[in-house]
C-alpha cells in the first residue's frame, strides 16, 4: 500500500484548522459579548445573576483572537516533500 | 428516547440564537469546500494526506467520542449514579488511551496500514479481514443511523421540527462536507466542535454551581438527595456490588477498565484514523495521550450538571416524560440559560450528533473503499477511482444511515443498543488484537477462529439475555458479561488453534509483531519518543495516568 503515500499532496497541508476556530469565535464573541452588555434583569436573574452572555461572550472572543495570534506567530510551513521515514 | 419528544422541553431561541446556529453550519460547509480544493489523492481524502499536526488530531479523536449521546447520557449518569460516573472517564478511558499512544501506535502508523481492519489481513489472513471489514461496516452506518435519529429527537424536542426535516437536513449537512471535504473536512469540524460544545457546556456548570452555592453547596444537597453519600464516593464503597452502580472493584477495574475500554479505544477505527493521519509518528503516538487530557477533565461539564440537575430539578429520574435522567443537560438549558449562550449550547449539542455521525461515516467510507471494494471486486484501477468509490459510498453511507435511523426510531433504549454493538464488536477484536501483537506464533487462522467465535460467545449472551433465557440484573451487566466472554473466548481459541495450524513466516510479520521489529516497532522506539521531552509519548501518557490517580484522591 505504498502507492498512494507517494501521492499524498503536499495541498492538504495549505488550509489551517486554526484561522476557522479563531474566525468563528471572535465573531461569537463579538455577537454573545453584545447580547450581555444589553442584557435586561430578567435574563441576568434566569442565570442566577452571574452576567454570563457578557463573561462567556469575552472568554470566547479571547479565545478566537489566540488562535488567530497563534496563527499570524507561526504561520503553516510551506509544502515540502514528504520525509524520509514516510515513504 | 421518544420522550424527549414532549413540549415541555421547548427552547424559546431568538433571532441571535439561531444566527449563532446558522454560522456554525455555514462554517461547517465553508470548511467542506475549503478542503475539496486540497484533496488530489484518494490519500488526501481517506486519510488527510497524513499530514495533521498532534494537537489537531488529539483534539479530533476525544471529539469523535463527545458526541451528544455520550454527552447527554454521561450527565444522566452523574444524576443516576453520581461519581461513580467518572469511572468511565478515568479509568474507564485514560489508561486505554494512554496505551493506545505508547503500545499500539507504533504497530498502527508504523506498519502504514490505512484501516484497522487492514492491519488484521497483513497479521492474518484475509478471511480475518473481511469478516472485521464487513462487521465494522455494517456497525457504523447502523451506529450512524443511531446519530442521526437522536439528532431528529433532540431538535423536535428542543425546537419543535418534525422528525423527518432533522433527519434529512442532518443527513445532507454531513453528506456535503465528508463528500466533498473528506478526512480533513471531519477532523477540522471535530476540532471546532470540541470548542463550541465546551463553551456551549460550560455556562450550565457555571451557573449551575452558582445556584447550588458550589461545589460544596452542590455536595451537601446531594448528600440530602436520593442518592445520599454514596454518590460523592468513586471507590468507598466497591468492596461489594452495594453502591449506586452495582459494581464491584473487580468489575470496574477488569470489566470497565480493562476489556470494554481496551476494546473500544484500542481498536475501534473510528478512533484509530484521526491517529493515522497525523503527520509522523511522534504526533500519531501523541494523538491519543493529547486527548486523554481533555477527557480528564470532561466530567466538568457531564458529570457535574448531571449532579447539578439531580438536586435542583424537581423530580428528575423519572420513568418517562420530560424529567428522565436523559435530559438533565436540555432541563437545565432551559432553566438557567439566556438567550445567546443559549444558542451555543445549542449548536454544540447539535455539532456534536454531526461529529458523530461524521465519524462514523468517514470510518466507513474508508473501510468500504481501502478494505473491501478495493481488495475483492475492483483490484488495481486508478486512484482516481478509487477516490470517486470513496465519495460514492460515503452517500451510500449517508443514506442507509437514514434508513437505520428509522429502524432506530423503533427501540426504546437506544443506548443499550449501541452497547450491545460494542461488547459484539470490540471485545473480541481486542483480544485478537492483543494476542496477535504481542504472541508471533499465533497463526494466520488463529486469527480468523478467535475473532469469529468471541463474536459468537458475545452474540449467545446477547441472545439468551432478550429473549431471557439466561438473566442477567441489567443491559449494563449483559454487555460487561458478554464482553468478558467474547474476551476470554478469543483468547482460549487463539490459543487452541495456533496450537494446530502453522505459524506465518517471520518475514511477513515484520512491524505487526512485537519483537519481530520492523524499521518503527523495536523495543526502543516504543520506549523512546521525540527528542523534545514534551513530545515524548511515554512522558506524557504517564503524566495523563498519574493526574487520573490524583483526581481520584477528593472523591475516592
Amino acid at each position: 500500500m505504498a502507492e498512494d503515500q507517494k501521492k499524498v499532496s503536499a495541498a492538504a497541508r495549505l488550509f489551517d484548522v486554526r484561522r476557522v476556530i479563531g474566525g468563528l469565535f471572535v465573531v461569537y464573541g463579538v455577537i454573545v459579548t453584545l447580547l450581555g452588555i444589553f442584557d435586561n434583569q430578567s435574563e441576568i436573574d434566569k442565570a442566577q445573576g452571574v452576567r454570563i452572555n457578557l463573561w462567556m461572550g469575552l472568554a470566547m472572543l479571547a479565545l478566537g483572537l489566540f488562535f488567530l495570534l497563534w496563527l499570524r506567530l507561526s504561520p503553516p510551513k510551506p509544502p515540502e516533500t514528504k520525509d524520509a521515514e514516510d515513504q | 428516547m421518544e420522550v424527549l419528544a414532549a413540549s415541555g422541553l421547548r427552547l424559546d431561541l431568538d433571532i441571535f440564537d439561531y444566527l449563532i446556529l446558522i454560522l456554525y453550519f455555514g462554517t461547517v460547509l465553508g470548511v467542506g469546500f475549503a478542503a475539496r480544493r486540497a484533496i488530489k489523492t484518494s490519500a488526501d481524502f481517506f486519510l488527510s494526506g497524513r499530514s495533521m499536526p498532534a494537537w489537531v488530531t488529539g483534539l479530533a479523536f476525544v471529539s469523535a467520542n463527545l458526541g451528544a449521546l455520550e454527552i447527554l447520557g454521561m450527565a444522566a449518569n452523574g444524576a443516576q449514579y453520581g461519581l461513580m460516573t467518572l469511572h468511565y472517564y478515568w479509568i474507564g478511558a485514560v489508561p486505554a488511551m494512554v496505551f493506545l499512544g505508547i503500545v499500539m501506535m507504533p504497530f498502527y502508523y508504523g506498519s502504514k496500514v490505512h484501516s484497522v481492519p487492514e492491519f488484521l489481513r497483513r497479521r492474518f489472513n484475509n478471511s480475518t479481514h473481511l469478516f472485521n471489514a464487513v462487521s465494522f461496516a455494517v456497525a457504523q452506518v447502523l451506529i450512524a443511523g443511531v446519530n442521526l435519529f437522536a439528532l431528529a429527537l433532540i431538535l423536535q424536542a428542543l425546537l419543535g421540527w418534525p422528525l423527518w426535516v432533522s433527519i434529512g437536513l442532518g443527513a445532507a449537512i454531513v453528506l456535503i462536507y465528508i463528500g466533498i471535504g473528506g478526512l480533513s473536512s471531519a477532523i477540522y469540524n471535530e476540532v471546532l466542535q470540541f470548542f463550541v460544545i465546551v463553551a456551549g457546556l460550560l455556562p450550565i456548570t457555571i451557573v449551575g454551581l452558582v445556584k447550588v452555592g458550589g461545589i460544596d453547596g452542590l455536595f451537601e444537597k446531594v448528600r440530602q438527595s436520593p442518592l445520599g453519600e454514596a454518590g460523592l464516593h468513586t471507590w468507598a464503597d466497591t468492596a461489594t456490588s452495594d453502591n449506586p452502580l452495582g459494581a464491584n472493584w473487580i468489575g470496574i477495574i477488569f470489566g470497565l477498565g480493562f476489556v470494554l475500554s481496551f476494546g473500544y479505544w484500542t481498536t475501534n477505527f473510528a478512533e484509530v484514523q484521526r491517529a493515522l493521519s497525523a503527520k509522523d509518528m511522534s504526533a500519531a503516538r501523541r494523538t491519543p495521550i493529547i486527548g486523554a487530557f481533555p477527557k480528564l477533565v470532561i466530567p466538568v461539564v457531564t458529570v457535574i450538571p448531571g449532579l447539578i440537575a439531580l438536586v435542583t430539578v424537581k423530580g428528575l429520574g423519572a420513568e418517562e416524560g420530560d424529567l428522565t435522567y436523559n435530559n438533565a443537560i436540555p432541563l437545565l438549558m432551559r432553566d438557567l440559560l439566556p438567550n445567546g449562550v443559549l444558542g451555543v449550547a445549542v449548536t454544540g449539542l447539535l455539532a456534536s450528533f454531526m461529529a458523530g455521525m461524521a465519524a462514523n461515516v468517514s470510518g466507513f467510507n474508508t473501510v468500504f473503499t481501502y478494505d473491501i471494494w478495493q481488495p475483492y471486486i475492483r483490484k488495481g484501477r486508478s486512484d482516481d477511482y478509487y477516490l470517486k468509490v470513496g465519495r460514492w459510498a460515503t452517500f451510500g453511507g449517508v443514506v442507509i444511515g437514514i434508513g437505520t435511523a428509522f429502524i432506530a426510531a423503533g427501540y426504546d433504549n437506544i443506548m443499550n443498543y449501541i452497547q450491545a454493538l460494542f461488547s459484539l464488536f470490540n471485545a473480541p477484536l481486542f483480544a485478537t488484537f492483543i494476542v496477535g501483537m504481542f504472541w508471533k506464533r499465533m497463526s494466520a487462522w488463529a486469527g480468523f477462529w478467535s475473532l469469529l467465535l468471541g463474536f459468537l460467545a458475545s452474540l449467545a449472551l446477547y441472545l439468551g439475555h432478550i429473549t431471557e433465557t439466561i438473566h442477567f440484573n441489567s443491559d449494563l451487566e449483559e454487555s460487561f458479561w458478554g464482553a468478558g466472554a467474547a474476551f476470554v473466548t478469543a483468547v482460549v481459541v487463539a490459543i487452541l488453534v495456533t496450537l494446530f495450524t502453522p505459524p506465518k513466516p517471520e518475514e511477513e510479520l515484520r512491524g505487526l509483531v512485537y519483537g519481530l521489529a520492523g524499521s518503527s516497532t523495536s523495543g526502543e522506539v516504543i520506549i523512546s519518543g521525540d527528542k523534545v521531552w514534551w513530545r515524548n509519548p511515554v512522558l506524557l501518557g504517564a503524566i495523563a495516568v498519574v493526574l487520573a490517580f490524583v483526581l481520584y484522591i477528593p472523591v475516592w
